[in-house]
């Protein structure tokens, strides 16, 4: 049953048997995962820990409540407070429990008269420089300190208050969602150790000694220093001194719902603290199976685009995209929508119509979308944002190893010998796993990261790659047969494991395949642009160093052999055996937050819920006879077929939940040409995004903290999200989907979330377990969920792949058509960065644009020199695609002939560039290998002055002001 | 569709494929990732080309894929 345990509670375990665990309690230092129990007294209560546990923890086990202020469990054990000190028989002293183990037979007293008087000094002593105004504190009622000056029965401040002391100290408010209030601060040192053990970014330091010594971030202030805003420091701090700004202002929360972070692939637990209906903070939950406390900037500060002006909370229709939108009632809106579908299909066809579903959605309104499009429009077009994304990881994971999806949890790094990052950037896109990772790094597992750029991860504090494979974007497959040439020449393959666990005929082939000469590193080097001695060394250590464990992002999937490189990649974990237990495997890092459950739920336009193909006559039996209509064998439409097919004329009508594909998916003018030659394009999100000033019905959509739901993270994790507010707009979204169906002549009597995610369960094996009744019990499930999973399956492939025997597949190199030319001679690659979101529609709404006002294309100094371009000038970046104009970054993080720039911001029309080249398996766009130009510019591009006159012509149609909208970036540009 | 545009993705499929030592097993897997992924429409659209224009443009493997294995059947 080892394999079904929760990685969270399974920590506690060993203390589980004998006390029962409040995980709402600080224990003050962490658990011991010692088997080794001891037993001691304590007071007059006996109690059995696990070795290795501090006194301090096992009195609080024992329901005896040691005062303390510099411990938290959270953080390893540091003994400056000198609050929690005791006295144990038989020693001398007064040691301080939470950094003294427990040992067997120990009697130790937390409450003798000597001790008080101990403890009620400290804490005069602390006070004396503390300002005496708890009444007005923003953290009154939540402050450690005052409840231990309660605790200690502090009565008077012998001192006085007139020595010298911290107490006209200056606030830093630079952060612009945390306060820093050094006169508060009693230099615990508990968010310098949070900054360095939680989040890894060792931005925080104490400065100065004695009486001078206070913390400090960086030279100036918090927002100029290399502080990330992750928010540990501000949860681990004992007083008012680190504090949210929204808690100054408002006041302390009155209740606390626990949902799921709306961003990234890591699905962080956090509770929603709230007053009424009005979210105060938002706290990573320390029970969180993903995030054990842990969160990022945008989870834990960016949900102010939830309020945010500009968001559209009324339906709006018009016949034109030239017209100004008219704000409709919601029936009035669904049924004109309804009739136009009806009016289109009667005229050109049921497959003139198709949906788009979207990774920010909830697994219950991507279901019912499907549905609608598979049972009502009656053809299977229907795709999801992941087309764009990881739509290779699940063909590439289908085929090799009969599972679309990450094999791991995320707490399986921490028994990561080697970790393999290729082309991921988990310190922007995953911060909150990439916390974890750094942890296990610190601990000394090896680093092999293989990117084109030096991402953060390449060296950062106490954290350095042992290789780091700077290859040329596009040759990924080779670099990955190079790897698996060395390790089948080399004699590294795991022979018991592949006989025993894969088809041996495939292995045969694919070792033939890749023990070719022109497999090997020296072959390949010069395409690859890596010595051929650190591809041997780097495989060398993948194959031997232990377990070893690959984690990967977009660099991986976003190329025309995007498939085959996922492919590739399981292919080496098979060989080496690094895969079905603990601390190895594949790790697809999913970059929104729910694109594996978009995935599960069947948005594919081939697929049913659970990957199972449309042609599969029983699953598709299944579902003619739960939802009572016929269903189509054929697959249908991808989202670059849809638009294809509406340029030639074919395609007419779109419903599009919660994506933004005008701003998010290739060959930007491409995608606006064929939404312009549609006749209805229906969207529904929060806010008039790009592909919406396209659109003739606008459905407003409903933000996470305004519905239930449940989201599905990278470790097949499913997390319940749980409604803390009335919607704005009225309606969840599934309800606008019922709503549509209904007026479609097919009603969708769902009564809750909870009964479509009823309904999933009962039509796919791997949710067969699912509810969120388990949900509200267990906290999170991992699928597979069934009768032999009752509690979900953190590791996967254990004793068997998904598959029955793994299957190798030769993945040979083709190199990309997208080539540099004497025209285009450089090659542009795209990413992420930490404070922004995907498009940036959230994000941007938030105070997050103090980090990243604007996209900036980083050029390599010998490229821009030989261009005279000087950092911050305007660049002008053309490919054969179009042309937009960026701020450029002078930067060697990119290599020459590489230039690098994020999507972010709409007006940077970073996809303007981007071709319509893609994968051959699944046609996930080739957006990391775009063949450009760039030459200095004084002006916008005629995309972009365009686009700033269109979008404000938008914006105006909806009774918003666009000048509020118009970006500074542009507003300085236009005066150029 | 363009019909250079299908030829050009039916291509990289067998790109894929064809590197596989059983070439008679390259060319179903060929028709079949056509079968499995293509929109019906866009199946009809290749085999008609293969049969027309005999394929103009088609890596040879991918044609006889296409000839010997693709069917206008419906997909099951």
């Amino acid at each position: 049953m080892d394999d079904i345990k929760y990685s969270n509670t399974q920590q506690h375990d060993h203390e589980h048997s004998r006390t029962s665990y409040d995980d709402q309690l600080d224990y003050g230092t962490p658990a011991s995962k010692s088997d080794v129990q001891v037993t001691l007294t304590i007071d007059d209560r006996e109690i059995t820990v696990p070795e290795g546990t501090s006194i301090m923890r096992a009195s609080i086990m024992a329901g005896i409540n040691v005062p303390k202020l510099c411990a938290t469990d959270s953080l390893e054990p540091f003994g400056s407070c000198r609050l929690c000190v005791v006295e144990i028989e038989g020693r001398r002293g007064y040691p301080a429990s939470c950094t003294t183990p427990v040992a067997e037979g120990l009697k130790v007293h937390t409450q003798t008269s000597k001790l008080a008087d101990i403890r009620r000094g400290t804490m005069e002593l602390y006070i004396s420089d503390h300002p005496l105004d708890c009444l007005t504190c923003a953290a009154n009622g939540d402050c450690e300190l005052q409840d231990m000056a309660g605790a200690v029965g502090l009565r008077e401040v012998r001192y006085g208050y007139e020595g010298e002391n911290h107490l006209k100290a200056e606030k830093d408010e630079s952060n612009p969602y945390f306060t820093f209030d050094p006169s508060k601060c009693i230099v615990c040192s508990r968010c310098v150790r949070a900054c360095e053990e939680t989040q890894g970014t060792f931005a925080l330091t104490i400065s100065g000694r004695g009486f001078e010594s206070k913390v400090a971030a960086g030279i100036n202030n918090f927002l100029e220093s290399e502080c990330v805003s992750c928010g540990a420091c501000v949860q681990a701090c004992p007083t008012a001194t680190l504090m949210e700004k929204t808690v100054i202002e408002q006041g302390t929360p009155e209740h606390s719902v626990t949902t799921t972070c709306a961003y990234c692939g890591v699905g962080c637990s956090f509770d929603a603290e709230m007053k009424g209906e009005e979210v105060i903070r938002m706290v990573p939950n320390k029970n969180g199976g993903a995030n054990h406390g842990h969160s990022c900037v945008k989870g834990r500060f960016a949900w102010g685009y939830a309020t945010h002006k500009d968001r559209i909370t009324t339906p709006m229709i018009r016949k034109s995209i030239s017209d100004p939108w008219q704000t409709v009632s919601w029936d009035e809106a669904i049924n004109y929508a309804a009739s136009e579908i009806q009016r289109i299909q009667s005229k050109y066809g049921k497959d003139a119509v198709g949906g788009i579903t979207s990774s920010r959605c909830t697994n219950e309104e991507v279901y019912v979308v499907q549905k609608l499009v598979r049972a009502v429009f009656g053809s299977n077009n229907v795709d999801t944002c992941a087309r764009v994304c990881h739509s290779p990881t699940g063909y590439g994971l289908k085929q090799t190893i009969g599972e679309s999806a990450g094999t791991q949890t995320f707490d399986s790094v921490m028994e990561s010998d080697v970790i393999f990052v290729i082309g991921a950037n988990p310190t922007d896109g995953h911060p909150v796993f990439a916390s974890q990772m750094k942890r296990r790094l610190r601990e000394g597992a090896k680093l092999i990261i293989a990117d084109p750029r030096a991402i953060d991860l390449v060296a950062s504090p106490h954290v350095k790659a042992d290789y780091h494979l700077k290859l040329q974007p596009g040759t990924n497959v080779a670099l990955v047969s190079a790897l698996a040439h060395v390790i089948v020449s080399e004699g590294l393959v795991n022979e018991a494991f592949v006989k025993e666990r894969c088809e041996w005929d495939s292995f045969v082939a694919w070792r033939d395949f890749v023990a070719l000469p022109e497999n090997s590193p020296e072959a390949l080097s010069l395409a690859i642009g890596v010595p051929a001695e650190e591809l041997r060394a780097a495989a060398r250590l993948y194959a031997t160093g232990g377990n070893a464990a690959i984690y990967y992002g977009l660099g991986v999937t976003e190329h025309s052999q995007g498939s085959t490189m996922v492919m590739g990649i399981a292919n080496l974990a098979m060989a080496t055996g690094n895969i079905g237990r603990e601390g190895v495997g594949v790790n697809p890092l999913r970059g929104q937050n729910n694109v594996q459950g978009s995935c599960d739920m069947g948005s594919m336009p081939h697929e049913f819920t659970g990957y199972r193909h449309v042609s599969d006559d029983a699953a598709r039996a299944l579902f003619e006879a739960a939802w009572g209509r016929p269903l189509s064998a054929e697959p249908g439409l991808r989202i670059p077929n849809m638009l294809d097919y509406a340029i030639e004329g074919s395609f007419k009508a779109l419903y599009c939940v919660g994506e933004d594909i005008v701003q998010s998916d290739p060959n930007t003018q491409h995608v606006t040409h064929a939404l312009e030659s549609m006749e209805c394009v229906i969207v529904q999100d929060l806010f008039l995004n790009e592909t919406a000033m396209y659109a003739h019905v606008f459905f407003p959509g409903a933000s996470f903290l305004e519905k239930s739901g449940t989201f599905t993270n990278a470790e097949r994790r499913i997390s319940p999200v749980r409604r803390v507010m009335t919607p704005k707009n009225g309606k969840e979204d599934w309800e606008v989907t019922a709503a549509l169906s209904h007026a479609l002549g097919y009603p969708m009597d769902y009564k809750h979330a909870s009964d479509i995610l009823d309904e999933v369960a009962r039509l796919t094996p791997t949710f067969k377990g699912v509810s969120f009744k388990k949900l509200d019990e267990l906290g999170s499930i991992q699928w597979p969920c069934d009768d032999e999973h009752p509690a979900g399956t953190p590791t996967m492939h254990i004793d068997e792949f998904v598959r029955g025997k793994g299957k190798f597949f030769v993945t040979k190199y083709v190199p990309t058509s997208e080539k540099v030319t004497p025209k285009y001679p450089l090659i542009l690659t795209t990413g992420r960065i930490l404070s922004q979101y995907n498009v940036g529609a959230q994000t941007r709404r938030t105070q997050n644009v103090a980090w990243h006002k604007e996209d900036l294309v980083e050029i390599h100094p010998h490229d821009a020199e030989e261009r005279g371009i000087k950092e911050n000038d305007w660049v002008g970046i053309a490919s054969r695609a179009g042309e937009t104009v960026l701020r450029a970054k002078i930067s060697e993080r990119v290599q020459p002939g590489v230039i690098y720039t994020t999507f972010h911001h709409p007006e940077s029309g970073a996809n303007v560039i981007t071709t319509d080249n893609s994968d051959w398996a699944t046609n996930c766009p080739e957006f990391k290998v775009t063949a450009v130009q760039v030459t200095r510019v004084s002006q916008l591009s005629e995309w972009q002055r365009n686009y700033q006159e269109f979008s404000d012509t938008q914006i105006a149609f909806t009774g918003k002001n666009p000048e509020a909208n118009t970006d500074d970036r542009l507003k300085q540009k236009t005066e150029v | 569709m363009q019909i250079e545009h299908l030829v050009t993705m039916a291509n990289q499929i067998g790109d894929f494929f064809k590197s596989f030592p059983d070439q008679e097993q390259a060319k179903k897997d060929i028709a079949n990732h056509l079968m499995r992924f293509w929109a019906r429409n866009m199946r009809e659209q290749i085999l008609a080309h293969v049969n027309n224009q005999n394929g103009d443009g088609l890596e040879a493997i991918v044609r006889d894929a296409i000839k010997e294995h693709l069917n206008n059947n419906s997909i099951n």
